[in-house]
């Protein structure tokens, strides 16, 4: 399913009620891990980026696709990967410790998400109207536990203008993070500062205009970054299937690189590294 | 017509119990609770009195012969993840819930307290949830009783009423939305016809409360949140805190940045005690979240606080907050034990609060003043308690910043102790605590990954404090204000205690033995190893064959695993002061249970035998 209408995005969201762990599948099967209401990234309608590519390695395999739905919330690793369940997490951040991780596929970066309307043209922290404007920020977890943007305004003393959205919101709606980037399509706030991939792919099915512009604040704010390199994940000691996986990305880096920017994610280099991209 | 009937009937009948009741017990007309909790055969609440000391009357088992205590029967609950529980009796049965795991989440069993015999079990229906929206905290502290109900909170946010002779669902009210992240893990307290429950889950955006349902109905009577405006919080013209810092109007709402109090945290999942000749029951509320301590500048009134309410209207008394702006996640909810303690040469009504933060809090409780409190574990995060603010001095060098790399920060972010709550001997005057001993170093290196979105979260590595060892089990002197004696365990001391007659003080560690210790000395007396490491509580009562009896969970599970295993690979990282990361087994040491044991002492020459009764 190519990334369409968001009314069928939400009826499939209400489909994964009661959903758990899928059994054990066959041998010929890729067992990927995955949360089933998570656009753009995966859903149990396999509506997501992760979905596409992880039935792009299946093929590539010779395999199909099986999977183990559970909300990418503290536990999933524990809960998906380390139990078995499944054997691959189609995105993690590069050297995320909890995995292996392949070489990354794609690089993303954090971005100001605005009207096109209110004609903002955002790209710093340390723009001076974001003392003035109302700007939406993802909340995870608690004291040096949430996204970059949120750290940074904090340090900049931005404060009473910032609106915290919950990165789990309601897991009774579709894709819950998304609610940030509607939050700016209805002018609750004038600007979200949103990872790339959920900000362009919603920015992309808005029926308003929006604008997508990355944060280009570097290493400003370190050790805050904004951007991010992408890998799958493997139970660690799985070299087999990471090898496979890594064989994959390097013969099929165009490929990819179409199916992410038909999802609206916003793209930056990859640097080149001393192992040729095998972090 | 019918109706009116017996609408007369029960107003005549109510007036004729109200009579009664009176007679014997003024303030509870209508609750069973009071006499039950006179009666030392029984065990009737998670704390086992409102007063939460976990001390049994009972001295069957003394010093002399509880090294002749042995295995009488065990169950299994069938669902291995942390047992928290502590089994309630009452008229000879045993009740008695499992975690939030396996085919029946949050079963409750009902069993012959003395044979072990299944009376009943009741599986209450979850909410259909998709997996792993409530991944990390499955426990569930207990059950609660009044007049022939067991009240259980599930999980996913509902409270339902059991009838205890048959398991049959009497009522059952959601009061939250697990979807939202709200769950509920603690006991319930029953006071005055009311049950009053608090929910969990401030890490996912969730806004405290305390919330008081008719025991007959389950309709909600009131509901008291713990940030917002005073209407919210339910404190009014009767608010009386003893700080003047604490006086002003709104609090929940100014001492926050715009709207912060919103999704502010301060949830209520630990102990809730009663004093029913103030009439005030007594609670504290966790740490503010999820925001990050930059975006939250002010107080983040009522996180960490304990407030005294009215029951019957929940309105607040007063209040006072334990750590203002909490950086460290150190909430406050652990158990509020009230005594009468002579200080000065003067009696005072006190309750004794063993603070996340280390300090031991002794606090006037019809007032809200702090009488005292001292470090009762090593503590570098803070520089004292200033008894005339009330105020907490915070040390500025352990400050966590994000950028900056903080070490050897202590109590680390469980704080000195956690949930796992004390008991209070009133023949010994000292109050037995389990605690862990645990500092960490902070930096801001690790990368994290929720919900699609990285980030560069805080990275906390837990290490035992000083001296190497990790957990402790204690007996303090609240008049002295020192420690007696302590007995030092290589894992975090993750269960409760408890304390009898006999003298003879219980816990258990994660590395699977139960113990007995002299009350007065912490001479060990006894020990048992079990197929799982405790994370549960300890209760005692006499069975109908007039043994005095001991029981607990065993099971080990939730946060602990992850404490102990920080320590036992000091490279395995905690993505967060919550704790992410793994949260199962200490494979060093245990795998994962869920058996009751019931222990009795063998008969004379029988050591170590146990005959089939007849």
């Amino acid at each position: 399913m190519h990334p369409g209408s968001k009314i069928a995005f939400a009826a499939t969201a209400l489909a994964f009620a009661a959903s758990g762990v899928a059994l054990a599948a066959a041998d010929d099967a890729l067992r990927v891990c995955a949360d089933p209401n998570n656009l753009p990234f995966s859903n149990q309608a396999e509506a997501g980026f992760e979905n596409k590519l992880a039935t792009m390695i299946a093929e590539h395999l010779g395999k199909t696709v099986s999977y183990a739905w559970w909300a990418q919330r503290r536990g999933f690793v524990r809960n998906t990967l380390k139990a078995d369940n499944c054997d691959v997490v189609m995105g993690v951040p590069s050297g995320y410790d909890l995995v292996e991780t392949t070489q990354p596929y794609y690089r993303s970066t954090y971005v100001f998400v605005s009207r096109q309307d209110r004609h903002l043209d955002l790209s710093s922290l340390l723009d001076p109207r974001l003392h003035r404007l109302t700007i939406g920020v993802h909340l995870i977890g608690d004291s040096g536990n949430n996204p970059p943007p949120a750290e940074a305004l904090g340090e900049e003393g931005i404060v009473d203008n910032v609106r915290g959205y919950s990165i789990y919101g309601d897991y009774r709606q579709a894709d819950p993070p998304a609610r940030l980037i509607e939050a700016v399509e209805h002018g609750e706030i004038d600007v979200a500062a949103a990872w790339g991939p959920l900000g362009g792919f919603f920015a992309k099915l808005s029926p308003v205009p929006l604008t997508v512009a990355p944060i280009r604040d570097g290493e400003r704010f370190a050790p805050q970054q904004f951007q991010f390199a992408i890998s799958m994940g493997v139970r660690k000691g799985d070299h087999a299937l990471c090898d496979q996986l890594n064989a994959f990305i390097d013969e099929h880096r165009s490929e990819i690189g179409a199916l992410l920017r038909d999802y609206g994610v916003p793209l930056v280099e990859l640097p080149a590294t001393a192992s040729g991209g095998h972090e | 017509m019918l109706l009116r009937d017996y609408g007369g009937l029960l107003v005549r009948l109510l007036s004729a119990f109200y009579a009664l009741g009176a007679l014997f017990s003024p303030a509870f007309a209508q609750s069973d609770l009071p006499s039950r909790m006179k009666d030392p055969a029984q065990w009737p609440m998670a704390a086992r009195d409102y007063a939460n000391t976990r001390y049994s009357d009972l001295d069957q088992i003394n010093t002399d012969n509880v090294s002749r205590l042995q295995l009488a029967w065990t169950f299994s609950l069938g669902a291995d993840r942390g047992q928290e529980a502590a089994p309630l009796v009452l008229d000879g049965t045993m009740y008695v819930v499992g975690p939030y795991a396996g085919p029946y989440p949050n079963r409750v069993f009902a069993l012959d307290a003395t044979t072990g015999e299944l009376k009943w079990s009741y599986a209450p229906k979850p909410e259909p949830a998709a997996a792993g929206v409530a991944c990390c905290d499955v426990v569930n502290r207990g059950v609660a009783f009044d007049n022939g109900k067991i009240f259980l909170n599930t999980l996913d946010d509902h409270t339902v009423a059991i009838d205890a002779n048959t398991g049959k669902e009497l009522w059952h009210t959601k009061l939250g939305e697990i979807n939202k992240g709200e769950t509920i893990t603690m006991a319930p307290v029953v006071v005055r016809g009311k049950i009053l429950v608090g929910n969990s889950g401030g890490e996912l955006g969730v806004r405290g409360w305390v919330t008081a349902l008719d025991e007959n109905t389950g309709a909600i009577a009131w509901r008291a949140y713990s940030t917002g405006p005073d209407k919210d919080v339910l404190i009014g013209d009767d608010f009386k805190p003893f700080y003047d810092s604490l006086k002003d109007k709104d609090l929940g709402v100014k001492s926050w940045p715009a709207d912060r109090w919103q999704i502010g945290g301060g949830t209520v999942w630990g102990w809730i005690s009663y004093d029913p000749e103030l009439n005030l029951i007594y609670y504290g509320t966790a740490n503010p979240s999820p925001w990050n301590a930059n975006q939250r500048s002010g107080d983040n009134l009522w996180s960490t606080t304990i407030f005294a309410r009215d029951p019957d209207t929940g309105h607040a008394k007063w209040a006072y907050q334990i750590n203002p702006h909490d950086l460290f996640d150190h909430d406050e909810i652990n158990e509020n034990v009230l005594i009468d303690l002579d200080i000065n040469g003067q009696t005072r009504k006190v309750l004794v609060h063993p603070g996340r933060n280390g300090y031991m809090y002794v606090i006037d409780r019809a007032t809200g003043e702090v009488i005292s409190a001292d470090a009762y574990d090593f503590v570098n995060t803070y520089k004292g308690v200033d008894l005339k603010t009330g105020k907490i001095i915070p040390n500025e060098e352990k400050t966590p910043l994000l950028g900056k790399t903080v070490e050897n920060i202590c109590p680390s972010a469980p704080g000195a102790k956690d949930w796992q709550p004390t008991a209070w001997s009133s023949r010994t005057k000292l109050l037995y605590v389990p605690h862990q001993h645990l500092c960490m170093n902070f930096k801001a290196s690790q990368v994290g990954y929720i919900a699609g979105t990285p980030y560069v979260g805080a990275d906390v590595d837990m290490y035992a404090g000083p001296g190497g060892y990790r957990g402790e089990f204690m007996a303090w002197d609240p008049v002295a204000r020192k420690k007696v004696w302590e007995i030092h365990e290589k894992l975090p001391v993750w269960s409760g205690a408890l304390v009898t007659a006999g003298d003879v003080a219980f816990y258990a560690t994660m590395d699977r033995l139960f113990k007995a210790v002299d009350a007065k000395d912490g001479h060990l007396l006894w020990q048992f190893r079990a197929g799982s490491g405790f994370v549960g509580q300890p209760i005692s009562y006499r069975g109908s064959d007039g043994q005095q009896y001991v029981a607990i969970l065993s099971g080990v599970g939730g946060w602990p695993g992850v404490v102990a295993n920080a320590e036992i690979d000091p490279r395995v990282r905690n993505g967060a002061l919550g704790f992410t990361g793994a949260t199962q087994d200490l494979p060093f040491y245990t795998a994962a249970g869920s058996e009751l044991l019931v222990f009795k002492l063998a008969a004379n020459g029988e050591d170590g035998t146990n005959a089939p009764r007849q």
